[in-house]
């Protein structure tokens, strides 16, 4: 299994290749990609070299152009397409049906594969992607129990990739206007989710209050850790009781199922986190490039080491880690 | 402009449902989407009971489809989806799988918001699939719209006009979460919540609404008082989401509007929540003009 790992600067991404990312996905400075965030991402400069010094140590360098195109933005996303072609890019990631089309039209011969932005679960949905773009690989939504990934894994028509490690979406990827319901700007179309500018911390006495856009999102009491105001993650009421409604603050870890995607076939792990600084990202990769060597040495016998694990507890939102909707105890 | 019924997105029992469309016979609607759109778990009507009812709209000179399931997880749920398409009626797709499905079949379809079509292109490809219509994502705005249809599509453009906004769908079950209970052992209580169950900041402020796996807005989105607009851009549909109550004089009342009667305003006490329209203007949808 290749592990896929997250640059959100150049920095970062010397960081993951030195750590033995197979692969490092990054996307340029603007609403194509869905982690569009002040001071993050790649110029086409920087791309060229990001891209000359992964595969000067044979790493291989994807790039997302996962949004959905503006109306009026067509071109700019096409020229995103353009781009990732010219600046050396290996494979695109994408999620828009009209810019898979420009790619598989314009550049046949560089690999697509479907973003987890465009939600598919089925071999029907992943049928309808491979038949009319080519895309080679799809990555699956953090939506499906182990289970269903089998089942999936053993019908598909294309190479799959699971989420393996970071921050968990708890809504179906592509699907969610929380954000923009709250704020004015989405994962979809911005590339954002509840974005810092309309962050306000609020102290009044010892609790402090965490805002999105004015909604107030959660309030921590002076021996709580404050989690950053992420709407699904906060706390609210339903029925009278104050509770994480929708999910408490934690990391996506699936290191135990790790000898079970291997044995169904799964192409590649995909590590969250291109807003994570280059330290998070060496340490993460450090982990996951083991944890791979570890179960292609000994499949049967894998036993992951507990000093990673505490490094990935360590990194955790929350220091909490869950199967997500791998596990169905979860849903 | 005509008018839409979109699905019922709530788990109503079996007879409220019947009732319901009985009654949607004798409303101004054209158009009526029928089916379970959010959780397969909930059986009160099967196909048959949905092709029964869909007889009888059609009757009743409704143009009746069928709506698919919006995430689909499990193979049962692919197998429903493929008995939907071999139905012989036409079917909004609110997914890839069920594009897929009519376009293997040459089942023309209607694309549902959630198939994330922003733009001309991305709409095209689904044009030359069988798509005849679509449903714009709710967070596009007027002038996102209208860039799209302002060169005529070629297909017909349905706007979710009225009702509270399906805003996001998870793997997990926020009704059975919020009663404590897993997913897989669920007691069907959302049915206990025929507008969806309520979720308040802890300021008590009416913030979204958990409709088992599905999340919407507290507030209802109302375009009325955009009506002309709508009309000039050249939308075609202007679609109606049900609410448990009140739908006999929200429909009406559309469709005086529609008949250009521009005074015409919904009562406050018809919505379920505070309206709003913020996405049609380019703004957080949770925000109003009025």
């Amino acid at each position: 299994m290749d592990l896929v790992c997250p640059a959100g600067s150049l920095p970062a991404l010397k960081a993951a290749v030195n750590a033995g990312a197979d692969v490092v996905y990054l996307g340029l400075k603007d609403a194509t990609n869905a982690r569009h965030f002040a001071g993050l991402n790649f110029t086409p400069k920087r791309i060229r070299e990001a891209v000359a010094y992964a595969h000067a140590r044979g790493s291989k360098v994807y790039m997302a152009i996962n949004t959905y195109a503006d109306p009026a933005g067509v071109a700019r996303w096409r020229n995103a397409v353009d781009q990732a072609a010219d600046l050396g890019a290996d494979t695109l990631i994408l999620a828009d049906t009209g810019v898979l089309d420009y790619a598989a039209r314009k550049h046949p011969d560089l690999p697509r594969h479907l973003s987890v932005q465009a939600s598919a679960t089925t071999r029907q949905a992943l049928d309808f992607y491979h038949r009319h773009f080519g895309i080679r690989r799809a990555v699956l939504p953090r939506v499906l129990a182990v289970q269903q990934v089998r089942a999936l894994a053993a019908d598909t028509p294309v190479e799959l990739e699971v989420f393996a490690f970071g921050s968990l979406c708890i809504m179906a990827e592509g699907r969610c206007q929380l954000s923009s319901h709250v704020t004015g700007q989405s994962p979809n179309m911005a590339g954002v989710c509840s974005p810092a500018a309309h962050v306000r911390w609020q102290e009044e006495g010892d609790i402090l209050k965490s805002r999105l856009n004015e909604k107030l999102i959660d309030r921590f009491e002076k021996q709580e850790r404050a989690g950053y105001p992420t709407l699904c993650k906060g706390r609210f009421l339903t029925n009278g009781q104050r509770h994480h409604a929708l999910e408490a603050p934690t990391s996506l870890n699936t290191t135990e199922l790790l000898p079970e995607l291997k044995a169904m076939g799964i192409a590649a792990v995909k590590i969250e986190g291109r807003q994570r600084s280059p330290a998070y990202v060496q340490a993460v990769t450090r982990v996951w490039r083991e944890l791979l060597d570890s179960l292609d040495r000994n499949p049967e016998g894998f036993k992951p080491a507990p000093e990673g694990q505490k490094t990935l507890s360590r990194l955790s939102e929350g220091s909490q880690t869950t199967l997500g909707a791998y596990a169905r105890t979860w849903q | 402009m005509r008018i839409s019924l979109g699905p019922v997105l709530y788990f109503w029992p079996r007879d409220k449902v019947f009732d319901f469309y009985r009654q949607a016979a004798d409303w101004p609607v054209e158009r009526i989407y029928l089916g379970e759109t959010v959780c397969s778990k909930r059986r009160e009507l099967q196909l048959d009971d949905w092709l029964e009812i869909g007889a009888e709209l059609t009757e009743a000179g409704k143009e009746v489809l069928l709506s698919s399931l919006t995430l689909i997880e499990a193979r049962s749920e692919a197998g429903v989806l493929k008995r939907l398409c071999d139905s012989g009626v036409r079917i909004e797709a609110n997914d890839y799988s069920a594009v897929a499905m009519a376009e293997e079949r040459g089942l023309p379809f209607v694309g549902g918001h959630s198939l994330n079509l922003y733009n001309r292109p991305a709409i095209d490809v689904l044009k030359r699939a069988g798509m005849f219509a679509w449903v714009p994502p709710l967070e596009m705005n007027r002038e996102q719209l209208a860039q799209v249809i302002e060169i005529d599509p070629g297909i017909e453009t349905e706007v979710f006009a009225f009702g509270r906004m399906p805003l996001a769908w998870s793997a997990r079950c926020f009704a059975a979460r919020a009663h404590n209970r897993p997913k897989d052992d669920c007691g069907f209580v959302c049915m206990d919540y025929p507008d969806g169950l309520s979720l308040k900041t802890q300021e008590e402020e009416d913030f979204l609404v958990i409709n088992g796996i599905q999340t919407q807005s507290h507030q209802c989105l109302n375009l009325i008082q955009h009506l002309p607009e709508l009309n000039r851009m050249g939308v075609n549909w202007i679609r109606l989401s049900p609410q448990s109550r009140y739908m006999n004089e929200i429909v009406k009342c559309w469709q005086q509007a529609i008949d250009g009667d521009i005074t015409m305003k919904l009562e406050t006490q018809w919505l379920p929540g505070a309206p709003v329209d913020g996405y049609w203007r380019g703004m957080p949808g949770m925000t109003a003009s009025l």
